[in-house]
Order: structure tokens, then C-alpha cells, then sequence
């Protein structure tokens, strides 16, 4: 259960190796949570973020392997994770995603479709299944990890960008429809982050690590506001990238 | 059915549940085949009385008061409220043997509870008062007392509901012969001063209480006023009454913005209350509800802590342990944490139950808005201190501790368990509260 200071003690993380994933559970285990539950398409990777888990705190941890192409398969692993949380869970973070090399991949149609799956069909799939079981447990919160690269889509990432911004507007939209159920939904939209995910990219002005998102997202979590920004200055940076004219907006974006 | 957001007197960590109103034990009875709690009048501050996705029995419908025996001997209603019962009572010359600061609670809440006020340290709380109680369980209704069934009879008091649900209590009255307390009030310059006080004092007086004020660091770190005294007697007062106190006439209308209790606004009224405190006075004769229920003037007033609500940390330790409250005030107010007028009061003996609160030596109670980013770590920090010094965190106010904690605090929780489990084999009697402390739920 949630606490008073909305600390979970069960956790369910879809797309449980991802750095961001990792470093907001390293923070929970050390506040209150003892259940995790970490699902995602590696299992040595997860594997070693159980064990991680394990190091912070937790006393019980399960891992589910899945394969986010597999758009088809959400429901079951949804299903299956909260079956290895003994009782109604408090968070579910949902973090699959897929950044690639779009240059390799932007002409080839199989390759950007498999985008879509990864980085919004699948989740969809997935938030569609949560939102009917947590609503059925009266309580409940999901985390969806989008990026500020849905408020603006970039030329060079069009592909993830796009399918974020698919995410990150229909996440809103479920948002307002748990209104009233006891469930609530946040997205964190992190700037450039330092992680294996962005190895070899170059970095842009308001680049974090993992930890300082991490912080960011647990300040979220206890706050409850909506869109969680990190760094938080990035919300009124965006606010203006949005309004860029675009000749100026691809000289900024495509450097 | 009909599912319905609860929270409790905190306003925090609300969930939803399907809300019905048992009209009998049968009803009772009927409702106990699921996952389920009992509720009152939601005046725990936690999470103890709503289970989401579950059902929750509002007691409101088991009503009914008996007529009152000459030696004292009431049998109430579960879900009658302390309010209605004084109303009764009061007028006939009787008022219960302990209450806690409010009349909004319902006489099953007291006992889940096992609430205690302020002449603890002389008699007690709320279940060495009570002859017999009907408590109706998956396993069937059954009537409890101290001699019959004593270990199912002590282990629902304090069990926040979770052995099954109350529908009548039977306790004993204490006489009074008018509505007044004459109170004797002392103001105290710091927090030692009044503490030997208090340890050398109280016992002459039948009820005691200090406000100690938390926000004030330095030379005057926890200044507080000392009130104590007992029923006044009809040759006591100009003109003695039997009137039942009022119900509250001022009610908050709607949530407060979130910052409105900051440590500014919070420091200004401590500074008020303890300015308008006399510094020394004697025999000065309050009404009850003056004396005993102060918040209850102003209803609704937990809406003043705003949308984001509040935690009450109230915990005791023995009178070894008297430090701790030096530091735990120490911690507060050198952290800068708003807390408004933070109750200390001496406990006097434990009862037998296993999960009732109080244990001889201190207690204090801290009312904390949630916000300040510190204070989940700074009351992590509190429960080691309290734990290390043998003490204990009370759940009716409860809405954070870890399940560790709460095992390390209740050493006879095992022994609660395996009583709760032979009335209620299947785990029904769950609440947020039980589920988080991981008290007898199965699930986590």
C-alpha cells in the first residue's frame, strides 16, 4: 500500500532494465518499497536489476520476460506481473522504449513500424490492460515515462519522438479518465539523459544522469502533479521550443 | 453497491470502496464472506478504515442505547456516536470513564482504537471500562467480556477492526454531578520544566494534558501549558448543570489552499495560544466540551491542512525513555518542519491486549501537513529513535510506518495473528492499513 507521503511498497516496472527505470527503483526500495516486480526482454539485464533492487531494500522481487513487438502479448504480461505482486499494487512504471538509429531506419517501412510497436503500440496495449485491472483495485498509480522529445519531434528522431508524442497525449487522456477511480496517472518527461540508451549521442544543453530524474520522478510521485518535468526548468524551455517557428526550430534541433 | 472515495481524518491516501450500512448482525453477518472493514466515523487519521476495491460496513445503522443501570452500565451501539451517547448521558449525571479530544467517534471506534484520554495515567484506556462487547466474525457472532473468551476480548481492542466487527459494547459510566471541570492551568518556559512537572504532579489530578509548542527553537524549545483537573462537584460550582454539550456550530466549507498552515501562519497562532494561556491560575471551572473536545467547536477543520492533507505522529515510551521527547521536539523544531500545538500527556498502565497503544511513561502527538520534502525521512528517523527506546507508533494515527517497524514495535503481534486467524481463517477482515503493515492480510 501507499503511504500517507505516496511511498509504494509494491512496484511492477514494464521495461524494468531501462537505466531511468532502475535508478527511480533504487530510490523507492530505499524509501518503503519491498515488492518488485521487473518485466523486459533480457533476462540477465533484469536479472541484475532485481539483485540491484535486492541491494536498496527489497525483500521480494520476480522478473517476467516479454517482447514488446509482440503487441499481441501486453495483456499477459500485465496479467502476469500483478499476479507476482501478493495483493494490489501501488505503482506501475511503465518505461519500454526503444531510442535506435533512425538514419538506418527512417526509408525502411518494417523498421519504422516496428517503432510504433515498440515504443507506442505496445505500451497502449499494456496501459489498456492496466487501467481496467487497477481500477477494479480502487487505488493504484502508473508512472509513464515519456520524453520531451514528444512535446517537440525532432528531425533526427521523428520515429521515437513521434511515437512518444502518441504516448504522451493518449496518456493524458487515460489521466482524465481515471478521474474518480482511485487510480491516478503521471508521465515524466525527461530532457537528455546520460544512459545506455543515449551512449555515443551527443549532449545538449540541460543533460542529466539517471539519479537526478530519478529524484525528479520520486518529487513527482509525492506531489502528484501530472507531467512530471525533469530537469524541472525544462518546462518553460519546451514551452517555448513548441512555439519556434520551424526553419529556426531545425537549425536548434537537427545540430 | 455503490464504491465510494475514503480517506481518513488525514485526508491522505484515499482509495475506493463499496460502502453498505448493516442494519443487524445478520447483515454483519452476510458481509463478512469477502474482503472487508469496519468503519465509524473516520476519525483515525490513517488508512485504517477503507480497504479499496473491498467492502467497507459504515456502522451509522447499529444504533440503540440502553437505559443506564444504577452502578453505570450502558450497552450502546457500535456505531452510536460519543457525541449522542454524552447527550444522553451527561443530563442523567453520568459521562464515560475515558474519551478521547473529539465527540465525532463512534463507540466501535473507541474500541478499535482502544482509545485512551487524558486521566490515562490514572485509569486507564477506553478497554478496562468495557464489560462486554458483541463482536461478530466470519467464523460467527460472538459475545466477549473479560471473563469470557478474555483473549479474543483484548485482542479486538485496539485491532483497528481486524478481528471482526463490533455491534454493541457494553461499559462502565462514571458519575459526575455537573457539566464543569475545574481546571488548574500552569505555563511552562521550556520543555524540562514542564516534563518534571508533569512526572512529579499528575498524579493528584484525575485528567492531565500539555500543548507543547514545536516551532519554537533555542532557550524556550518546547514551551508548553500544562491544564489538569477533574469533575467539578455540585458544592464546587455557583450554579451547577447537567448540559450536554452543543454540537459544533462553525464548519471549514471547503479545502484550504495547500500552503495555508505554513510555519509562519503555524508559529503566529502557537505564539497566540501560548500568550493567551494564563501563566498560573486555579480551580477555573470549563464545560466539558471546553475541557475535553476543543476541536470539536470548529467542524470539519482537517480541511485547513489543504488538498495534500496531513499525518498525526503520535507515539510513546517509557519513563526511562523521557529524552526521546526532548529530542524528538529537539529534531522538529531545528528542522524547520511546520507542526502545530503538539499534545504530551504520562501514560499510566499497559492492559492486557496486544495491540492496544499505550504503555507507561510519554506520549506525544504531532499534527505535520504533508509537504515538506524532509519529513517522510525525518519521521523514518523518529521511529528509530522511538523503537530504540522501547516505544511504539499508535495505528489509529497511522498513515506511514514500514511493516518492519510496525513488527518491531507490537512484540505480541504473532500472538494477535494466530488469534485473528482462528476467528477469521481466510483472511476477510483486511484494511489498507492491515495490508500495508502486512497485519494478518495476505497480501502485501
Amino acid at each position: 500500500m501507499d503511504n500517507a507521503f505516496g511511498q509504494p511498497q509494491n512496484v511492477v516496472v514494464l521495461g524494468g532494465s531501462s537505466d531511468i527505470a532502475r535508478a527511480i527503483v533504487r530510490k523507492l526500495c530505499a524509501a518503503r518499497a519491498n515488492t518488485v516486480v521487473l518485466a523486459g526482454r533480457n533476462q540477465e539485464l533484469l536479472d541484475a536489476a532485481a539483485s540491484e533492487a535486492r541491494d536498496y531494500g527489497a525483500t521480494s522481487t520476480a522478473t517476467v520476460l516479454f517482447d514488446a513487438e509482440d503487441v499481441n502479448d501486453a495483456a499477459r504480461v500485465v496479467d502476469e506481473c500483478l499476479e507476482r505482486v501478493d495483493g494490489p499494487v501501488d505503482l506501475v512504471i511503465v518505461a519500454v522504449g526503444l531510442l535506435g538509429h533512425q538514419s538506418a531506419m527512417e526509408d525502411d517501412a518494417t523498421a519504422s513500424a516496428r517503432m510504433m510497436n515498440v515504443n507506442l503500440t505496445w505500451p497502449v496495449a499494456a496501459l489498456a490492460r492496466l487501467r481496467a485491472r487497477l481500477v477494479v483495485q480502487g487505488r493504484g498509480r502508473i508512472l509513464v515515462i515519456s520524453s520531451v522529445a514528444a512535446v517537440r519531434v525532432r528531425r533526427t528522431q521523428y520515429l521515437y519522438g513521434g511515437a512518444k508524442a502518441g504516448l504522451d497525449r493518449l496518456a493524458q487522456g487515460v489521466a482524465d479518465s481515471l478521474e474518480g477511480t482511485g487510480v491516478t496517472l503521471q508521465l515524466l518527461r525527461p530532457g537528455f539523459v546520460r544512459s545506455k540508451m543515449t551512449t555515443g549521442q551527443k549532449e545538449i544543453p540541460f543533460t542529466t544522469g539517471v539519479n537526478e530524474v530519478a529524484d525528479n520522478a520520486l518529487r513527482g510521485l509525492a506531489s502528484g502533479e501530472r507531467v512530471i518535468w525533469s530537469p524541472p526548468i525544462l518546462r518553460y524551455v519546451f514551452f517555448a521550443l513548441r512555439h519556434l517557428p520551424a526553419p529556426l526550430w531545425r537549425r536548434l534541433a537537427d545540430r | 453497491m455503490t464504491r465510494q472515495r475514503l480517506t481518513g481524518w488525514g485526508r491522505t491516501s484515499a482509495s475506493l470502496s463499496s460502502v453498505i450500512s448493516p442494519r443487524n448482525e445478520d447483515e454483519v453477518a452476510a458481509a463478512l464472506s469477502g474482503e472487508v472493514i469496519a468503519r465509524g466515523l473516520g476519525r483515525s487519521y490513517g488508512d485504517a478504515a477503507q480497504l479499496a476495491g473491498g467492502v467497507v460496513l459504515d456502522n451509522a445503522e447499529l444504533g440503540g442505547v440502553s437505559a443506564i443501570s444504577a452502578d453505570g452500565l450502558v450497552t450502546v451501539g457500535a456505531g452510536v456516536s460519543l457525541e449522542d451517547l454524552l447527550a444522553l448521558s451527561i443530563p442523567q449525571g453520568w459521562f464515560v470513564p475515558v474519551t478521547p479530544g473529539t465527540r465525532q467517534v463512534s463507540i466501535g471506534g473507541m474500541i478499535g482504537a482502544d482509545v485512551h484520554g487524558k486521566n490515562h495515567h490514572r485509569e486507564g484506556s477506553i478497554g478496562a471500562h468495557v464489560t462486554e462487547m458483541r463482536l461478530v466474525t466470519p467464523i460467527g457472532a460472538m459475545t466477549l467480556s473479560p471473563t469470557h473468551e478474555p483473549a479474543l476480548f483484548w485482542a479486538t481492542m485496539g485491532a483497528m477492526g481486524l478481528t471482526g466487527v463490533l455491534t454493541s459494547v457494553t461499559l462502565r459510566m462514571i458519575r459526575i454531578e455537573t457539566d464543569q471541570v475545574l481546571v488548574d492551568t500552569d505555563r511552562f518556559g521550556d520543555l524540562d520544566a514542564v516534563m518534571a512537572e508533569m512526572s512529579r504532579g499528575d498524579d493528584a489530578y484525575r485528567y492531565s494534558v500539555a500543548w507543547v509548542d514545536c516551532m519554537t527553537r533555542g532557550s524556550h524549545m518546547g514551551r508548553a501549558i500544562l491544564t489538569r483537573g477533574d469533575h467539578a462537584t455540585a458544592s464546587q460550582v455557583d450554579d451547577a448543570h447537567l448540559k450536554a454539550p452543543r454540537a459544533a456550530r462553525l464548519r471549514v466549507p471547503l479545502d484550504a489552499p495547500s500552503g495555508l498552515l505554513n510555519p509562519f501562519s503555524i508559529r503566529a497562532f502557537n505564539e497566540l495560544w501560548f500568550r493567551s494561556a494564563p501563566r498560573h491560575e486555579r480551580d477555573e471551572a470549563q464545560s466539558l466540551a471546553t475541557f475535553f473536545h476543543p476541536l470539536d467547536g470548529v467542524g470539519d477543520w482537517n480541511r485547513l491542512y489543504g488538498r495534500r492533507g496531513f499525518v498525526q505522529y503520535q507515539f510513546c515510551v517509557p519513563d526511562a525513555a523521557g529524552e526521546t521527547v526532548v529530542e524528538a521536539i529537539s529534531r522538529l523544531s531545528s528542522s524547520r518542519v511546520p507542526s502545530f500545538l503538539a499534545v504530551l500527556k504520562r501514560f499510566g498502565a499497559a492492559n492486557p491486549a496486544p495491540l492496544s497503544f499505550p504503555q507507561p511513561g510519554w506520549t506525544l502527538a504531532l499534527d505535520l501537513p504533508v509537504g515538506p520534502e524532509k519529513l517522510p525521512g525525518i519521521l523514518d528517523g523518529l521511529d528509530e529513535l522511538v523503537l530504540g527506546a522501547g516505544g511504539r507508533v499508535y495505528l489509529a494515527k497511522d498513515a506511514r510506518l514500514a511493516p518492519a517497524t510496525f513488527a518491531a514495535m507490537y512484540p505480541r503481534l504473532g500472538e494477535f495473528l494466530a488469534l485473528k486467524a482462528r476467528v477469521d481463517p481466510e483472511g476477510h477482515l483486511t484494511s489498507d492499513l492491515a495490508r500495508r503493515l502486512h497485519l494478518g492480510s495476505p497480501h502485501g
